[in-house]
């Protein structure tokens, strides 16, 4: 074998001076002491437990629980596992907070519209209840609505009635519970298809509308297809549906749905309060499309309504979008306040209850913060994958 | 609030669990150090740890914590009351922030085995109980079927209502709050028909209701309850001296010495009361302590009847009687090993 050729590379500076190696060099003994920080915390705290006599590691969440829960969306009992009181209590907080972000949203949007009306009563009192709603803490809003409002409500026996068979009493809100007999899913059935069918319509209507600029009034065929469809297929198979009707036993109503007041009080507050943020941020965001923009709609003889649906908002949602998001996410951990007025979330039971029977920490305040964590980023992920859908395209 | 609380609560204890470790036999000369002894109480139950009008604490947890300030630093008064929910107590203890913790505590195997606590005695024999409306027309547990029952968060009542209803195969729904403060009051407003909790602290909270005559407490005794104080596993000098605190007040009712007596006693020929009182043996060094270590427990809060007589007993608004807290010699089951 020949030697390789003699290639004398050309001398450059030592390694050592050489920026890109320095760059990594400092980079890797920055991730070495962080590492090592984070090591020495953890080893520590273990070490320190077990001197200490304090039990360490997950093992608990197979343990039975033997406490009961005010409200679960899951089949619940004391027998049951810490580790179900996890679920019990990621249920009701993604409950409270997936209510409060889509009612937040809808009043939110109504606000926003409703600032800028050209009807001084509307804007006026728009403004009244955003600066009242965003400027009083939400602690004590909740607090307003469970000791003020929901608290002051008779007794079960002196219940208010309301019709159909609904009851307000300061015990919650109840309501007959639909039994559904398994036909009844052929209801459920065809109503999933009719919204597929319009959705299908709907795409059919505008490619035909670009295509031949001819208008077919798709929006109320699909609302009739969504609503008419399986409601005629309910009443021709025979309303296959018995009602469970609440009815005052011994203290306490049972049977039927119920609604507890203390999810009413948090929801309310929750929802009220972000909706007052979202307001404002509708407000700007529409703030935000240049008037040229209206005006050169109403040129081209677009209605105030379409010109708000098909030109304002969509580049509003542009403004709008990244600060919701951050709304969203501050609704999702402020559900967490639910713990002051028992209402039975994530950190209520999970970090109260469990944590207290069991005693570790440790463990289940850092589950509880990589819980919130992950349903914040996952938000974040979703606004962002959307944000990205109507930002503006530049070609 | 509460839950910023139970968050530095928490955070504390994360670090407090993350510093360097050396527990062993630090407390005694920490507390001398700071010329004060820091001790964890409730945010509020009338008899046991309660602030008066003055904003000064009282109750028979607090004296607990007195007679320890009293032995150690020779004053009851150098405590420092650190009001906590019971979601926040262990935490506080174990990560050091209090001395003792003296918080109508139930003692359980759990507790005792995996939360690096040690229970060092009973000062308060409870069962659990139940408080109803009078006008709700039940006279026992065993008509509360479907009942509405407020409950404080982090209680041993709250596994003993589950087994309860439970084994008797009824239904209830929990409403849980953080302190006991707020199930009294949802209590009174009406969003529940049952307050449970041990039933000292039943008759406590009756009397902060608008009509107490309104409430009853219902016969039935669903657990054993010994409340005691509590402190961190690894110290056992300071768990010595907690525990015979207590063991010391104990003493002191049954050989008939009191905070009026105490001068007169000293000069007695009984040699338990000559070791109690610390004119004979070295009882006091061997604990780490000064001789008239009992002594000054017993002049400054004295003895064990004096403690619940004046905090809990038939002549305050909470009228409980001695009942299983009597001595032992006189039907009860407080009992504390001799003082040799």
């Amino acid at each position: 074998m020949a030697e390789p050729a003699a290639f004398v590379p050309p001398r450059g500076p030592a390694f050592w001076r050489n920026p890109r190696v320095r760059a990594v060099a400092f980079q890797v003994v920055a991730l070495v002491l962080v590492l090592w920080f984070f090591w020495t915390i953890f080893d520590n705290t273990m070490t320190n437990m077990e001197s200490r006599g304090i039990t360490t590691g997950f093992g608990f969440l197979d343990n039975t629980a033997g406490f009961g829960i005010l409200f679960s969306l899951i089949p619940y009992d004391e027998t049951n596992t810490y580790g179900r009181t996890f679920i019990v209590g990621l249920l009701n907080t993604l409950l409270v907070s997936g209510l409060g972000i889509l009612f937040a949203t809808i009043i939110g949007f109504i606000l926003g519209v409703a600032r800028l009306s050209p009807n001084w009563l509307i804007a006026k009192m728009a403004l009244v209840y955003i600066e009242i709603t965003r400027n009083i803490p939400l602690l004590l809003q909740i607090f307003f609505w469970y000791f003020a409002v929901l608290r002051t409500l008779p007794g079960p026996r002196q219940s208010l009635e309301f019709p159909l068979g609904s009851f307000l009493n300061n015990r919650g809100l109840y309501a007959p519970a639909p039994l559904v007999e398994p036909s009844f899913w052929a209801v459920v059935l065809t109503f999933f298809a009719a919204i597929a069918g319009a959705v299908a319509l709907l795409r059919w209507a505008k490619k035909r509308q670009d295509a031949t600029g001819q208008r077919f009034p798709a929006w109320p065929v699909s609302l009739a297809m969504v609503v008419g469809l399986p409601l005629a297929l309910f009443w021709i198979i025979g309303a296959p549906v018995l009602w469970d009707m609440p009815e005052l036993k011994g203290f306490n109503f049972k049977g039927g749905m119920r609604l507890i007041p203390e999810f009413i009080a948090l929801w309310l507050a929750l929802t009220l309060y972000t909706a007052a943020f979202i307001g404002e941020i509708v407000r700007s965001g529409i703030q935000a499309v240049s008037h040229g923009q209206t005006e050169a709609s109403q040129a081209l003889g677009l209605k105030r309504g379409q010109t708000l649906r098909l030109i304002v908002i969509p580049q509003a949602l542009r403004v709008i979008i990244p600060p919701l998001t951050s709304q969203y996410l501050n609704l999702t951990k402020n559900s967490s306040l639910a713990t002051a007025i028992g209402y039975p979330d994530l950190v209520s039971v999970f970090m109260g209850t469990t944590l207290n029977q069991t005693g570790q920490a440790v463990e289940i305040v850092a589950m509880t913060m990589a819980v919130y964590m992950t349903i914040s980023l996952s938000i974040s992920l979703f606004m962002n994958l959307y944000n990205r859908a109507v930002a503006l395209k530049e070609r | 609030m509460k839950r910023i609380a139970s968050a530095l609560v928490a955070g504390v204890a994360t670090i407090g669990l993350t510093a360097t470790a050396a527990v062993a036999d630090e407390t005694l000369d920490a507390v001398k150090e700071r010329g004060e002894l820091v001790c964890g109480v409730s945010t509020g139950l009338p008899g046991f740890s309660n602030p008066d009008e003055d904003g000064n604490w009282t109750g028979i947890d607090v004296d607990v914590c007195r007679a320890v300030a009293a032995a150690v630093l020779g004053d009851a008064d150098a405590v420092k009351f650190i009001p906590l929910t019971a979601k926040e107590r262990f935490t506080a203890l174990q990560s050091g922030e209090i001395d003792v913790l003296s918080r109508n505590t139930t003692w359980t195997l759990t507790r005792d085995s995996s939360l690096g606590l040690n229970f060092t005695g009973t000062n308060y024999y409870d069962g659990q109980g139940f408080l109803v409306k009078k006008d709700l027309g039940v006279s026992s547990a065993t008509e509360l079927d479907g009942a509405s029952v407020c409950i404080q968060s982090g209680t041993t009542t709250e596994l003993n209502l589950a087994d309860y209803f439970r084994f008797q195969g009824m239904e209830y729904s929990p409403v849980v709050f953080d302190t006991s403060d707020q199930t009294v009051q949802g209590f009174a407003s009406g969003r529940c028909d049952v307050l449970t909790s041990d039933q000292s602290q039943l008759y406590a909270l009756r009397t902060k209701l608008d009509d107490p005559d309104s409430a009853m407490v219902l016969p039935e005794v669903i657990s054993k309850e010994p409340l005691g104080p509590v402190v961190r596993q690894g110290d056992d000098q300071w768990f010595n001296i907690v525990k015979w605190s207590l063991f010391a007040q104990i003493n002191a009712e049954e050989l008939g010495v009191t905070s009026d007596n105490i001068e007169e006693m000293k000069g007695s020929d009984n040699p338990s009361i000559k070791r109690l009182v610390g004119t004979e043996g070295d009882m006091g060094e061997k604990l780490g302590l000064t001789a008239d270590w009992a002594a000054n427990i017993i002049a400054q809060v004295g003895n064990y009847g004096e403690m619940f007589e004046r905090n809990v007993g038939e002549d305050t608004p909470l009228q409980i009687s001695r009942g299983l807290n009597a001595l032992w010699t006189d039907g009860g089951i407080q009992y504390a090993p001799p003082i040799r």
